[in-house]
C-alpha cells in the first residue's frame, strides 16, 4: 500500500506543472458545476418558500351547523396530503380583511351583514405542494355538501411546478455535461502520465506485476487530483458566494451556501471523477500492452 | 521446462507467418542459443515464451503454463517464474541500480523487510555491489545489462530469457555478460539466449536452435530431426 502511494506521489513530483495544470482544470470544471449547484440550491430554497404558500381554501356555505364542521375538520385533517387544517369563521375572515386590506377599511365599516363566508384553510405537507395533489385535495373538498367553492391558485401552482421541473432538468443537464467534461480532462491528463510512464508500466508487466497493481498508483493519482480539484472549486465557489452576498444588490435575500453534506458530496464527486478518468485511460493503455 | 509443439504464429497485418510449425523441447539446466537473421522469428519465439504473444497454432508450454490458453490474469504468475533481459536493458533512468532491482520485488508484492537482502544478493551475483547507488546513466553498457540481469534474477526464476543481451555491447562487455549467463546456468537456471553473434555461439559450444524465415532449420541437440 505504501508503495502505491509512493509511486503516485512520485508521479506528481515528476510532472509538477502538468499535475498542477490538471488540478486547476478539474477545479474549473467542478467550479462551474458547483456554481450552478449553488444557484440551483438557492433557487430551490426560494421555490420551497413560495411553495409554502400553496394552500387549498374551501369556502363554506353560510349557516352550516358547527357540529358538521367539527366532524369535517377531523376528516380533513386525516387527509394524507394535509399538514394543517384551520377553520376561519365569518368574523375572523372579516377581521382579517379589515387588517390586511386597509384600503377597503371604510367599506367594511359600513357593512350591516358580513358578506365573507367562513372557510377551511388547508396547508399541505411539503411533498404534496404541487398542482396535482392540490387539485386532488380541492376535488375532495368539493364533495362536502357544505362547501360552496374551492380555490387553490391553480394557475400559479402549475407554473411553480413547471419552474421546478425546468430547474431540475437544467441542473441535471449542466451537471452531467460538466461531469463528462471533467472525466475527459482527468482522462487526458492521466493518459499523458500513463504515456510518460509507459516504460515503467512495461517493466512492471514484464516482471509480473498484476494489472490492479499497475492501476493502483494511477487510481490514487486520479483520486487525489479530483479531490484537490474539488477543494479548489469549493474555495472558488465560496469566494464568489461571499463576494456576491456582500454586494446585496439593494435587496435582502437569504442566500445559502453548501451544507457539510453537500461539501462532502462535491469532494466525493471530484474523487469519483478522478477515479473514473484514471480507470478509463489506464484501462485503455493496459489493453494494448 | 519449455516445450513447443507444431507452433505457428501469424500476425494480423504481417506479410508472412512469423513462425511455421516449430517444435523443440528445452529440459532442466539447459543453456540454449537461438540464432538466425533479423526477422527470422527469434523475438517472436521468446515473446511466445513470456506470453507477450499467443500461438496461432500448436502448443507452447513454459514452466507448466500452457501459453495458448493462459488467461490475462494468469500472465503475472508466469512472468514471476521467468527472468527477461533485453538488448536495450529497459532500466528506469530515474532510479538507482538497487532501486531498479528492488522494483521487480516491490511490484510483485514482496514484503519491504525482505527486499534489501535479496537486492544485495542479486547485485553481488552480477558483481555490482559497489555501484548499487549509481544511476543507469553513470554506468557502462555492460554494467547496465548486469543491472537488468540482476533484476531478472532477483525473483529466483527457474528460466532466464535473454533477447540479444549483448547486441549493444563491445566485445569485452559481451564476454563478461555471457560469462555471467553461464554462471547463472551453472547454478541451475535454464537460459535461452537469442543472438546473432555467431562467434560467440561457435566458441561457446552450447545447444543451438537456428531459425530461418520462421522455420526451425537446425537444432544442434538433434541435428537429424530438423529438416
Amino acid at each position: 500500500m505504501n508503495l502505491l502511494w509512493r509511486e503516485a506521489f512520485l508521479a506528481f513530483r515528476r510532472t509538477r506543472t502538468l499535475s498542477a495544470l490538471s488540478v486547476v482544470t478539474i477545479a474549473f470544471a467542478l467550479f462551474v458545476t458547483g456554481l450552478f449547484g449553488l444557484v440551483a440550491l438557492n433557487l430551490r430554497s426560494a421555490l420551497s418558500e413560495v411553495a409554502e404558500r400553496v394552500e387549498v381554501v374551501a369556502f363554506v356555505l353560510h349557516g352550516t351547523p358547527s357540529q358538521a364542521l367539527t366532524v369535517a375538520a377531523q376528516d380533513i385533517a386525516a387527509f394524507p396530503e394535509v399538514q394543517e387544517v384551520k377553520y376561519v369563521s365569518e368574523d375572523e375572515a372579516l377581521e382579517r380583511a379589515k387588517r390586511d386590506l386597509v384600503e377597503f377599511s371604510d367599506a367594511y365599516k359600513d357593512l350591516e351583514v358580513n358578506p365573507l363566508p367562513p372557510s377551511f384553510e388547508l396547508r399541505l405537507k411539503p411533498q404534496f405542494r404541487d398542482a396535482q395533489h392540490a387539485g386532488a385535495v380541492a376535488e375532495r373538498m368539493r364533495s362536502f355538501d357544505f362547501v360552496d367553492d374551492v380555490r387553490y391558485g391553480k394557475d400559479w401552482v402549475q407554473r411553480l411546478d413547471a419552474l421546478r421541473t425546468l430547474a431540475g432538468l437544467v441542473g441535471l443537464a449542466i451537471g452531467v455535461a460538466f461531469a463528462l467534461v471533467s472525466i475527459v480532462i482527468i482522462g487526458v491528463t492521466i493518459r499523458i502520465t500513463v504515456l510518460q510512464r509507459a516504460r515503467e508500466i512495461h517493466i512492471m508487466r514484464l516482471v509480473g506485476a498484476t494489472d490492479w497493481f499497475i492501476r493502483g498508483p494511477f487510481l490514487i493519482e486520479g483520486a487525489v487530483k479530483g479531490f484537490l480539484g474539488g477543494l479548489l472549486a469549493l474555495i472558488l465557489c465560496a469566494t464568489v458566494f461571499l463576494g456576491f452576498r456582500s454586494q446585496q444588490f439593494g435587496v435582502s435575500i437569504g442566500l445559502h451556501f453548501f451544507g457539510f453534506g453537500q461539501i462532502f458530496l462535491l469532494l466525493l464527486f471530484g474523487v469519483l471523477l478522478g477515479l473514473t478518468g484514471s480507470l478509463v485511460s489506464v484501462g485503455r493503455h493496459l489493453k494494448h500492452v | 521446462m519449455i516445450r513447443f509443439t507444431k507452433v505457428s504464429k501469424r500476425y494480423p497485418n504481417g506479410t508472412g507467418p512469423a513462425l511455421v510449425d516449430v517444435s523443440f523441447h528445452v529440459g532442466r539446466g539447459e543453456f540454449v542459443f537461438l540464432t538466425g537473421h533479423s526477422g527470422a522469428g527469434k523475438s517472436t519465439l521468446l515473446k511466445l515464451m513470456y506470453a507477450d504473444e499467443r500461438p496461432s497454432e500448436g502448443d507452447v508450454r513454459v514452466s507448466g503454463f500452457a501459453i495458448g490458453s493462459l488467461r490475462r490474469d494468469e500472465v503475472p504468475r508466469l512472468r514471476r517464474r521467468l527472468g527477461i533481459v533485453f538488448q536495450d536493458f529497459r532500466l528506469l533512468e530515474d532510479r538507482t541500480t538497487a532501486e531498479n532491482v528492488a522494483f521487480a520485488l516491490e511490484v510483485t508484492g514482496h514484503r519491504a523487510d525482505v527486499i534489501p537482502a535479496r537486492v544485495a544478493r542479486a547485485l553481488a551475483q552480477v558483481g555490482l555491489t559497489a555501484k548499487s547507488e549509481a544511476f543507469p546513466r553513470e554506468l557502462s553498457g555492460g554494467e547496465q545489462q548486469r543491472v537488468a540481469i540482476a533484476r531478472a534474477l532477483v525473483n529466483d526464476p527457474p528460466v532466464l530469457l535473454a533477447d540479444e543481451p549483448t547486441g549493444n555491447l563491445d566485445e569485452r562487455a559481451t564476454r563478461g555478460v555471457f560469462q555471467l549467463l553461464e554462471d547463472i546456468n551453472a547454478a541451475g537456471t535454464v537460459v535461452v539466449m537469442a543472438t546473432h553473434d555467431l562467434d560467440l555461439v561457435r566458441n561457446a559450444k552450447r545447444r543451438t536452435l537456428e531459425l530461418r524465415d520462421g522455420k526451425l532449420v537446425f537444432d544442434s541437440a538433434d541435428p537429424g530431426e530438423v529438416s
